[in-house]
């Protein structure tokens, strides 16, 4: 399929690796971003691949592994009113919350429903004046342009049933969060393609700067990623920490001017927790005081809920790449998809669920049957 | 992989307790088949049913029968390329197909919600009769209930099928061996596409329609061509890694698939690339599975491909013997991965 299969080419990916193989003189440890990054690498086998001369870390860039709890029992609170039409991207459905998800609120009559767009949701909401439509704003910087639009239509149009319940991250400040660790082991990252196409990659030169570290802003498909990582094994080979661009059919350095315009004109930069990871300050986006007759908290009442995140799922620990998902007691047995503790089991793009799913056959080693 | 018994643990997230049917259990994954296996096969035991088949084989004097029933509430009732009343003739003749034998006749059970059109009705019933009719298969008897507005979406069908056993033709998911060839008889994807496309809340227009079609013709090319054939499925929902999954499990071997080998057409990869979707588990229901002995692949091939509905017909993969109950897909890039059986439904991502 044009477009697609030129960047699934088994003979040129056979190349990069053999590139990338001849150019690094000793290991290097990456970090690619973004989860979409995180299952092309495993579904494709790439750090298999690669052993020996590039590691991968995987990094917090899925947003629904990265949603904290908080916010989940927020989703199913509003979710089991019965004056709500709780609307979401499908793959927060089967995030637990702390003693359900939202299939399961489903099941016992709370409408929830699966959209493709925050639009669609706005739609909705114009159609059933007599409900309170509820959209899950959830991701990076990618899903705020759409966010930022419903929020700004749904005000431009006089739609009062409509409220968004935000839980929006930005990038940068999770890299530094991570580069300032005490036992940070990445050298350099592949930056997320998406989340630069509307933010462009400015933001990210200071960090590279500061933290030596090079930044290779990466696409999704397996020449993509290869080519990234190509490009920052080359810069550590050669000492140099800047910030390059792989991905140049979709990003450009400013970004998408319209679509930040958006994001900055509805929401703006506030603290928020990461699920497995803690508090990372200004790392989050909330709704602008113009815009709060829009935040679904504020409208409910669910602003107050706090929820301590659970000990056992080590989710944070995979999320900074100090455990890889197969290391986990709790993988596989106590932990699967079908159960999950913790988020990372729940997205396709959740490290521990792309493991599972995807490659558990050469990372759980056969046990010997105890007689 | 070792278990470890999960009663004496402290868990901080409780294990979420499963009280009530959600729409994963319908889904043709773990969640469907944990309610199959454990509650209604569980109940119900009997040896028809722990076949698990795509039917059962019956006595009844000296003749042995098939019987095999299928409900039939896809949303909404008419979609590009077919709709509820020929879905539910091809569904079940395909799923009698299956076990090799020659369907006789089928039974159609109608539940009907206030206020559904007549004219909305009669086409579905006029649709259902063609497909008998092309099919040569009559409907001999049915039942009908309405149900108050709100109780259902428009009609659900239930449909029976009774076929004759081919004495020389005994496919189950059971007797895949190692050495076998796994055949695809058409493009995959193109049914669980087109009805997703044809829902609403769906912001694309899309050309998919659904595969929707009666595969007892090509299943009697496979049989005039003398294919010892091992296994016949219909990779309905689910698709075609939910059925490769129930075949590994059943028959004790695993499954090796070629990424370059699937058949996939251009529109539905996109659909799929569009919504985060994985081709193999998206419903089919006009295409089958067939595994066969390596040495009679060329002669299946050429069987199937003397019909219209198996022009396309491809060996995707191969049976294996490790790692047991494992579905394995060889990557363009050559690398390998598994094709697990999802817990639910395929959730479309995020981004």
């Amino acid at each position: 399929m044009k477009y697609l299969s030129e960047y699934r080419d088994p003979a040129i990916a056979r190349a990069l690796i053999d590139r990338i193989r001849r150019t690094a003189t000793r290991p290097w440890t990456l970090m690619e971003v973004c989860g979409g990054q995180t299952h092309t690498i495993v579904r494709q086998g790439l750090d298999e691949l690669l052993e020996g001369a590039v590691e991968m870390i995987h990094g917090p860039g899925c947003p629904v592994c990265v949603t904290p709890l908080e916010q989940i029992d927020k989703a199913l609170a509003l979710a089991a009113r019965p004056d709500v039409i709780f609307t979401s991207f499908g793959d927060m459905l089967r995030v637990p919350g702390s003693d359900c998800d939202l299939q399961q609120v489903r099941a016992r009559g709370g409408a929830v429903r699966v959209v493709y767009s925050p639009l669609d949701a706005l739609e909705l909401a114009r159609r059933t004046p007599e409900k309170e439509v509820v959209f899950f704003a959830v991701g990076f910087e990618t899903t705020a342009p759409a966010n930022a639009m419903a929020v700004w239509r749904a005000r431009e149009l006089g739609v009062r049933n409509f409220s968004v319940l935000v839980s929006h991250v930005t990038v940068p400040p999770a890299i530094t969060a991570i580069l300032t660790a005490p036992d940070n082991r990445v050298q350099g990252f592949l930056a997320a393609g998406h989340v630069c196409t509307v933010m462009g990659w400015t933001e990210y030169e200071p960090i590279a700067e500061r933290y030596r570290v090079p930044i290779v802003v990466t696409g999704f498909e397996p020449m993509d990623i290869l080519e990234g990582m190509l490009m920052a094994v080359e810069q550590l080979e050669s000492g140099r920490h800047v910030v390059e661009n792989q991905y140049v059919r979709s990003v450009r350095r400013e970004g998408t001017v319209p679509a930040r315009e958006r994001v900055e004109e509805v929401f703006e930069l506030a603290d928020r927790n990461w699920r497995g990871i803690g508090a990372i300050p200004m790392s989050g986006l909330r709704l602008r005081e113009e815009f709060t007759a829009f935040d679904a908290e504020r409208k409910f009442g669910v602003a107050r809920i706090t929820v301590n995140e659970p000990t056992e799922c080590r989710a944070g620990d995979v999320l900074t790449g100090r455990l890889k998902p197969p290391k986990c007691a709790a993988f596989g047995t106590r932990c699967t998809p079908e159960r999950p503790l913790g988020a990372l089991m729940v997205s396709t793009e959740g490290a521990c669920a792309a493991y599972y799913h995807l490659a558990r056959h050469r990372v759980v080693e056969p046990q010997a049957v105890a007689t | 992989m070792t278990t470890i018994a999960t009663s004496g643990l402290t868990c901080a997230v409780p294990m979420i307790a499963v009280e009530r049917v959600q729409l994963g259990h319908g889904s043709g994954g773990k969640m469907s088949a944990w309610l199959i296996g454990d509650l209604f096969v569980r109940e119900l035991q009997n040896a028809a049913l722990a076949e698990m088949g795509d039917g059962a084989v019956i006595t009844g004097g000296a003749d042995e029968l098939v019987v095999s029933t299928d409900s039939f509430v896809v949303s909404p009732i008419e979609f590009p390329g077919g709709d509820i009343g020929s879905l539910a003739v091809h569904g079940t003749l395909n799923d009698v197909a299956m076990m090799g034998a020659r369907p006789l006749c089928l039974t159609a059970g109608f539940v009907l919600e206030e206020g559904l059109e007549l004219a909305t009705l009669e086409r579905i019933v006029a649709s259902m009769a063609r497909a008998a009719r092309e099919a040569g298969v009559p409907v001999v008897a049915g039942d009908t209930k309405v149900v108050e507005r709100g109780k259902a979406d428009g009609l659900y069908v239930n449909t029976t099928g009774i076929g004759t056993v081919d004495p020389l033709c005994r496919p189950g998911p059971r007797r895949a061996r190692v050495g076998d060839v796994v055949i695809v008889s058409g493009p995959i994807g193109r049914h669980g596409m087109a009805i997703m496309a044809a829902r609403e809340g769906l912001a694309f227009e899309s050309s998919i329609t659904s595969d929707s079609a009666c595969l007892v013709p090509l299943v009697e090319r496979l049989k005039a061509s003398a294919t010892p054939v091992h296994v016949l499925r219909d990779p309905t929902r689910g698709g075609v890694a939910s059925a490769l999954n129930e075949i590994a499990s059943a028959s004790r071997v695993a499954i090796a698939i070629d990424e370059e080998t699937l058949p996939v057409p251009d529109n539905v990869r996109a659909a799929c690339e569009i919504l985060g979707l994985d081709p193999l588990y998206v419903a089919n229901e006009g295409v089958m599975l067939a595994i066969v002995p390596a040495a009679h692949a060329v002669g299946a091939l050429e069987a199937l491909r003397s019909h219209g509905l198996g022009r396309g017909a491809t060996i995707i993969g191969n049976v294996i013997a490790q790692p047991q109950a494992t579905v394995l897909l060889r990557t363009a890039l050559g690398g390998t991965r598994i094709v697990d059986l999802l817990p639910g439904d395929q959730l479309p991502r995020i981004c």
